[in-house]
């Protein structure tokens, strides 16, 4: 019998039934949804047999561009995730004062607010970047695919299951409650001896990895790829914001793996890098986990940016103003992302000669920066500007964006954030900067690229629906923050006993209720357009008038993106095209030369992650099994040496000719 | 003949313009494997980074126990770096037989190259052995934690190295120095240089400073 309990404890680990949320009604509705939703997808996929094209079309896929529509597809059902995290906490927020408990227990909570900030930024924000840049990047540049296709794919597969990892927690065991960047103590294994701090870990690390990747792809891809011409001063704006992202990926990951593996030594080996006691230092952790997680917003923020660039340029049709500073801006906050880490932290009380040094680098920021919000406003300048739906995000973005800058510059400075630091006020300035410039570049980028995707516009009425009510709802949400944070109110609370803070938690949940309206017009709009999308089509390739070479291809553009190479002349290389009087080539095809699609990047990542998950519950020979067998494969994988075809040239010239007959017969 | 076709169909109009806008396709992208695994080398140097920075905050954290110059025996390291060193020279030679096209002396020296490596891994476990065995396992101090790790890493990197290799030689002798195996040695070449480098560093700031306190 104890043989038994053993043989069970061995392959088990910690995994028992006590793991599933069966004593918690709310976890156990969203489990039925979940649930039930997933088995009407498996059965739509079943009836409309589309098992076969899901796997062979883009689980298995290769192309830069369905690559990038899945990464977009994550971050969006992501969001979902997260913002239902969102609505939770601002619901409790809003009831629990006084005698009112709210309705979420403090364990619950604090795994919401956790999962929330987790989710947000890796799982949402950067899957949307990185799934932009995966599409746009390399038919901006005029190049077939990016560097390295496979690896490419694995990676987008990596972050996916690390995405993956966290919605397990949901149902089997919990997430952690340490807040989004888990500082130990708190995450050591003596406060928190569950599977929470381990899903965190395990989840960052698998999905780190393929970040990291996708990061050095997207840097030789940029360095090496670019059509004839385009030398690195005539890169449209994006990839020049894209190139120092990833550059800042390929700086800045390496320490968050090598900080979470530290913080696994501690709770697995029982070290003592960040413990309390036999010399351990908590605060290690808390400086190199920020030496990356500063650099990790200007990782969102810098190809927001570039989005908005794009977006001016386009509809005020004028060339971008300043191009150059813009390049040197865009470098400079590159470098000085790396010397501001400790502005997170000016109350650990590393002296005023130390607090001062990263007070003003951090203040100098806003000077390049502030130079791009000039930038964009001399470009609209005298421009006959379109408002369409992109541009009203880029509009809205340059003024909330400014007011979080504010705010950030007076957290800058020391004294100052001494009084703010851990409060609402520091809550509101990073969702006033990451809502209001990466979310709404974000927005922006989906609607400007989504007719070059596939095919037809997003319908612009829902889109302004949903560009209304985010922009609302994001002040009416996050300003009540401020007036909070100020009269010192931290964060992280669940409950509250001063009546007159009320008021304002309300108003920040009626924000809360707006900004779901703008992500329901989102999804209508979605729904919308694809029922309309035959008069919502384009036909040209070119619906915006565009500057860049993405445009110059057809809408959506063929597996090989150009049937030719483009030759770059000038910064706005489509636009010069147009104005010289290009004629687009319609014969003298030649076969192009592909990589093959192939499901070794998935069944990798699916490995990984089995490996990952035996490690979180202790499930010692499942983690053994699952790496070992991730080495083999790998392996494996690497004596396939037959991974590219061509496409015939007769097929080039299949597809080239539909699309000269629909020009032809769109005039 | 398809080329001439289309160096025709791809003539710019616009009169006085003579620029051309498509290449006729003599246009191909440089290969990019060997950029790509520098920049993983440098993401990987910064791995180190933290574990280097790791051990200059901790290494002195003796939490009562052993501190360096008790434990490090320094000729054990000496035989141990010198055998690092040396699998870098065979690695050299690996890539001038490479350049030769001559299989058998490049496999050779793959083979002399994982010797050494197999080697230094060994000594490697039989110095963590030995510590661990006396009850300085990397559980005692932060500065044991932060060693072990440092160390630890290193070995593991070797390690990976080694299985690398034997995959490469399996590799080479089946379809021989082709294009895309003596890419892959050359970035193996790098691989294991650099973690000759980063040894370097740990015989220097973790053995060398830390038996002279």
């Amino acid at each position: 019998m104890s043989e038994h309990a053993n043989l069970g404890k061995l392959v088990f680990g910690r995994l028992t039934w006590d793991a599933l949320p069966l004593h918690d009604p709310i976890l156990l509705a969203t489990f039925a949804a979940v649930a039930i939703g997933g088995m009407f997808i498996v059965a739509a996929l079943t009836y409309f047999r589309a098992w076969g094209p899901l796997w062979r079309d883009w689980i298995t896929s290769i192309d830069h561009k369905k690559i990038g529509v899945m990464y977009v597809i994550l971050g969006l059902v992501m969001l979902l995730r997260g913002f239902s995290d969102a609505v939770m906490m601002r619901a409790h927020q809003a009831i629990a004062f006084g005698d009112a408990m709210g309705y979420l227990p403090p364990h619950h909570y604090d795994q919401i607010f956790t999962a929330h900030g987790v989710i947000m930024v890796l799982f949402v924000a950067m899957p949307l970047v990185t799934g932009l840049m995966n599409f746009v990047v390399p038919l901006q540049i005029g190049a077939r695919d990016v560097a390295f296709p496979f690896l490419n794919n694995f990676s987008f597969w990596m972050t996916a299951c690390g995405a993956g990892l966290v919605m397990m927690s949901l149902f089997v065991g919990e997430f952690a409650r340490t807040g989004w960047l888990a500082y130990p103590p708190l995450s050591g294994i003596i406060a928190s001896p569950d599977v929470g701090v381990d899903y965190y870990i395990w989840s960052l690390q698998v999905a780190g990895i393929g970040t990291m990747l996708s990061g050095v792809n997207l840097i030789a891809t940029i360095i090496k790829m670019r059509a004839p011409g385009m030398s690195m001063m005539k890169m449209p704006i994006f990839t020049w914001t894209a190139l120092c992202t990833n550059v800042l990926i390929v700086a800045a990951f390496p320490v968050l793996t090598a900080v979470l593996a530290l913080l696994s030594l501690d709770r697995y080996v029982g070290t003592n890098f960040f413990t309390n006691d036999l010399g351990g230092n908590p605060m290690m952790y808390v400086n190199l986990i920020w030496i990356w997680g500063h650099p990790e917003v200007y990782i969102l923020i810098l190809p927001a940016f570039g989005i908005f660039s794009e977006v001016v340029s386009t509809f005020s049709g004028k060339r971008l103003f300043g191009y150059t500073s813009m390049v040197y801006a865009t470098v400079v906050i590159t470098i000085l992302s790396y010397l501001v880490w400790l502005h997170h932290f000016f109350t650990m009380g590393s002296g005023a000669s130390v607090n001062a040094f990263f007070g003003i680098t951090t203040m100098i920021i806003s000077i390049p920066t502030g130079a791009k919000i000039f930038n964009w406003l001399f470009t609209m300048y005298r421009g006959r500007i379109r408002f369409e739906v992109p541009m009203l995000w880029t509009v809205s973005f340059m003024v909330t964006f400014v007011i979080g800058g504010m705010t950030g510059v007076l957290l800058a400075v020391p004294p100052a954030d001494f009084v703010l630091h851990n409060s609402l006020f520091l809550v509101a300035h990073f969702h006033n900067v990451i809502i209001g410039g990466v979310l709404f570049g974000l927005m922006a980028g989906i609607t400007y690229w989504f007719p070059k995707a596939f095919g037809y516009k997003l319908d612009p009425f829902w889109g302004k629906c949903s560009f209304w009510f985010w922009t609302i709802g994001f002040y009416f949400a996050f300003m009540p923050l401020y007036v909070l944070g100020l009269m010192g109110v931290t964060r992280r609370l669940s409950h509250f006993d001063d009546a007159s803070l009320q008021i304002w938690f309300q108003i920040a949940a009626l924000g809360a209720f707006l900004i779901l309206l703008g992500i329901l017009s989102f999804i209508i709009q979605l729904v919308v357009s694809f029922r309309r999308r035959a008069s919502l089509t384009d036909t040209t390739g070119d619906p915006w008038n565009g500057r860049t070479l993405e445009w110059s291809t057809s809408s959506p553009p063929p597996v090989y993106n150009f049937a030719f190479t483009p030759i770059v002349h000038d910064t706005d290389a489509w636009y010069d095209m147009k104005q010289r009087g290009h004629i687009r080539p319609v014969a003298g095809f030649v076969p192009i030369h592909v990589p093959k699609n192939t499901g070794a990047g998935f069944v990798l990542a699916v490995l990984s992650t089995i490996c990952a998950f035996g490690l979180i519950w202790h499930m010692w020979p499942v983690a053994a099994a699952g790496f070992v067998t991730l080495i083999v494969a790998t392996i494996i994988h690497t004596f396939n040496y037959d991974r590219e075809f061509y496409i015939s040239s007769e097929a080039v010239v299949r597809t080239e000719d539909a699309r000269t007959q629909l020009l032809a017969s769109h005039g | 003949m398809a080329n001439a076709a289309a160096t025709v169909a791809l003539g710019a109009a616009g009169g006085a313009q003579a620029l051309r806008f498509y290449d006729s396709g003599g246009h191909h992208p440089e290969n990019a494997t060997l950029l790509g695994f520098w920049l993983y080398l440098m993401g990987d140097c910064l791995v180190f980074a933290c574990l280097f920075a790791a051990y200059g905050v901790l290494g002195r954290n003796y939490a009562g126990g052993p501190s360096g110059a008790d434990l490090f025996q320094l000729p054990l390291v000496a035989v141990n770096t010198s055998l690092l060193l040396l699998s870098s020279i065979t690695y050299g030679f690996v890539v001038i037989e490479m350049q030769r096209k001559r299989q058998g002396a490049t496999l050779a020296w793959l083979a002399l190259t994982g010797l050494l490596g197999a080697g230094f891994v060994g000594i490697e476990l039989h110095e963590f052995a030995n510590l661990i065995h006396e009850g300085n396992g990397p559980q005692r101090s932060a500065f044991l934690s932060s060693f072990f790790t440092l160390v630890g890493t290193h070995g593991l990197h070797v390690t990976f190295g080694i299985v690398w290799l034997l995959t490469l030689m399996a590799q080479v002798a089946r379809h021989g120095l082709i294009a895309a195996n003596r890419r892959r040695l050359m970035c193996l070449s790098m691989f294991w240089h650099f973690l000759d480098v980063i040894w370097i560093g740990v015989f220097t700031f973790v053995y060398l400073v830390g038996a002279l306190q």
